[in-house]
């Protein structure tokens, strides 16, 4: 990490309120361009609020987020998509009824134009585009490590797989920032360590990740900054090893006082 | 039948007899039809085409995007009026088909925007009975519209509408066509069937392609299509009015066939029937729906003709209304289907993208 690293989000004081509840109290973050950024926090700390925020799924109550150096338009998920955010979500989304290669076409929706008249007429121009969608979703399920499955129905693939799948059909969106929630939610240690190896790989291909999740040990393993948000709060934001230390991050996890004598 | 279907995509050459087979049935259907069975059945053969139209138009909307449709009637009474104000005495409009048909389907399309816009967020239920308002609305409209002025002629409906001509030659009276006399329900049916032909081969290709796939994304997750990048607002959209258009197409075809539209053709009813079609076929699968259309014309003519003699034939009388039974009989195979086939008669198999469609 050098100092001269880009900044590619930045959130400044971004607030989020549901009725009298302030899911978000000005959280201000940075996230530097290809590093893995960690976002943890205890359970309803706001850390999917803020995923929601940045993928355009709820529109912040105040604040700004930055991202490549221009302002975010407030809700709307297909322009943050666009932008370069492609997210997974925390209880799996992926389109059951359809095939894996075809969950991972839809991903790249975005970056493809052809519309009514050329599905129709089937022209040369589109022919040539579903032919590149087709391939590069082959090569997604086959990065991410589920080539085999491609033809087989999204909700007939073992959970881990699915993980994977959505992992695949985010990066089809063409990503800058791939934000992941919770991906290795229910794995196993042989899964983790496999998505760990994944998510460092994707990071390794140019994209910047931002990690919610609640494996301590895989955070700090792979993260290369941490954020700790409590109470709607971002408490820390530091390299894993100072987090780790930070009185106010072990009082939000284990409680006020008892560590001293824990 | 599923692995008939799948060795026929594996080998072309089965698969361009098997077609061939089909063509030539298609093309002699109506003269074995008439021949055998008369000329109320060639009428039901021609509505079983426009309910195919119908059926496909709507399942676009259903059974690809996922949004429950109870109006979809209304786009179809858009097209039949449209052709029936524009080609009759009623205003003394005779324009050209090949006119009035596309402008059935896009003035239809734009009924469907205007059904989409303001449902775009509802879903389920609540889209069912907004949509089924807005049906009963555009029936009410064509039976009130004809005072202060008088548009629709009220609940008399137009009568008189031009039948369809080609090429100056109209398909009402006998064709001689190189010393064949074609009948004027042929003549009708070639041209429907053309038309459904069209409107099948456009179902297939939206099918598989980008469009299509996002519809299907939509009606399987909603919020994830939103972050795959998906503008769902605009696909929604699109879905309507591709689905409408189909309906306006078929609309216009109904009034030039029967000569006569009014707002009892309309019905909720109506809707409910097509949407059984798409539901018994098999939603989102377009053979399935093409089934569905069929059957669903057929059976409960079929009833209508056979009930009242069969009751003679066994009890010496008619005990039951023909009419209360077929209602009857349609229920219980409603509820049948539903609980032995959920997914519908021919539901698109997964065993079919087990295979690999690649539709090369």
């Amino acid at each position: 990490m050098t100092v001269a690293d880009s900044v590619l989000l930045e959130a400044r004081n971004v607030d989020k309120r549901f009725g009298g509840v302030r899911a978000l109290q000005a959280v201000s973050l940075t996230i530097r361009t290809g590093e893995i950024y960690g976002l943890i926090g205890p359970n309803g700390a706001g850390k999917t609020t803020f995923f929601n925020v940045l993928t355009g799924l709820y529109a912040p109550d105040g604040g700004t987020l930055l991202f490549a150096g221009a302002a975010l338009a407030a809700s709307s998920p297909h322009t943050a998509a666009a932008r370069g955010i492609a997210r997974t979500f925390q209880n799996i989304r992926l389109f059951a009824n359809m095939t894996a290669l075809e969950n991972v076409m839809v991903g790249c929706h975005v970056r493809t134009r052809a519309g009514v008249l050329g599905a129709v007429l089937r022209d040369r121009r589109t022919r040539g585009e579903e032919e590149a969608i087709r391939r590069r979703a082959e090569e997604l399920l086959h990065y991410v490590g589920i080539a085999d499955r491609a033809h087989d129905l999204a909700r007939y693939l073992p959970y881990g797989d699915q993980r994977r799948l959505e992992i695949a059909r985010a990066l089809a969106t063409g990503p800058r920032l791939l934000a992941l929630d919770e991906p290795a939610a229910g794995m196993n240690g042989t899964e983790r360590e496999a998505l760990r190896v994944l998510i460092e790989g994707i990071r390794k291909d140019g994209t910047t990740v931002l990690l919610i999740e609640h494996d301590v040990k895989l955070v700090m393993g792979l993260c290369d900054r941490v954020a700790v948000l409590d109470h709607g709060a971002r408490i820390c934001e530091d390299v894993p090893a100072v987090v780790q230390k930070d009185a106010r991050v072990i009082e939000a996890y284990l409680g006020p006082g008892e560590n001293v004598h824990a | 039948m599923q692995r008939l279907l799948a060795s026929l995509r594996r080998d072309r050459r089965a698969a361009m007899i098997a077609s061939l087979v089909l063509g030539v049935v298609l093309a002699v259907l109506p003269f074995v039809v008439g021949g055998a069975l008369g000329n109320s059945w060639l009428r039901v053969l021609d509505f079983a085409l426009l309910y195919i139209m119908l059926a496909l138009g709507l399942n676009i909307v259903v059974g690809f995007a996922g949004l429950l449709d109870l109006g979809y009637i209304a786009f179809y009474a858009v097209g039949a009026y449209l052709y029936a104000l524009l080609a009759s005495p009623h205003f003394g409009l005779h324009l050209p088909v090949w006119l009035i048909i596309p402008a059935g389907a896009v003035l239809a399309g734009i009924f469907g925007v205007l059904l989409g816009a303001p449902t775009l967020r509802l879903r389920g239920d609540y889209l069912a009975i907004v949509t089924l308002g807005f049906g009963e609305i555009i029936r009410i409209f064509l039976n009130n519209l004809n005072a202060p002025v008088n548009i629709t002629n009220g609940p008399q409906g137009i009568s008189g509408i031009d039948p369809i001509r080609m090429g100056g030659i109209s398909l009402a009276r006998p064709i001689d066509f190189l010393g064949i006399t074609v009948p004027s329900l042929h003549a009708y049916y070639y041209l429907f069937l053309a038309l459904a032909l069209l409107i099948v081969f456009v179902s297939i290709r939206l099918e598989d392609s980008r469009i299509g796939r996002a519809w299907v994304a939509i009606r399987e997750d909603e919020i994830a299509a939103k972050a795959c990048g998906i503008n769902t607002r605009n696909i929604k959209l699109l879905a309507f009015a591709m689905g409408a258009s189909f309906g306006g197409v078929a609309g216009g075809l109904f009034a030039g066939f029967q000569a006569f539209v009014s707002p009892e053709s309309f019905s909720l009813m109506e809707s409910v029937m097509v949407l059984c079609m798409v539901v018994l076929g098999g939603m989102g699968h377009i053979p399935g729906v093409i089934l569905g259309g069929i059957l669903l014309t057929v059976l409960p003519e079929f009833f209508r003709h056979s009930a009242g003699p069969l009751q003679v034939t066994l009890f010496g009388k008619v005990l039951l209304d023909p009419e209360a039974l077929r209602m009857l009989l349609f229920g219980l195979a409603l509820i049948a289907v539903m609980l032995y086939r959920p997914a519908g008669l021919w539901p698109s198999g997964t065993r079919r993208r087990e295979l690999g469609s690649d539709a090369a």
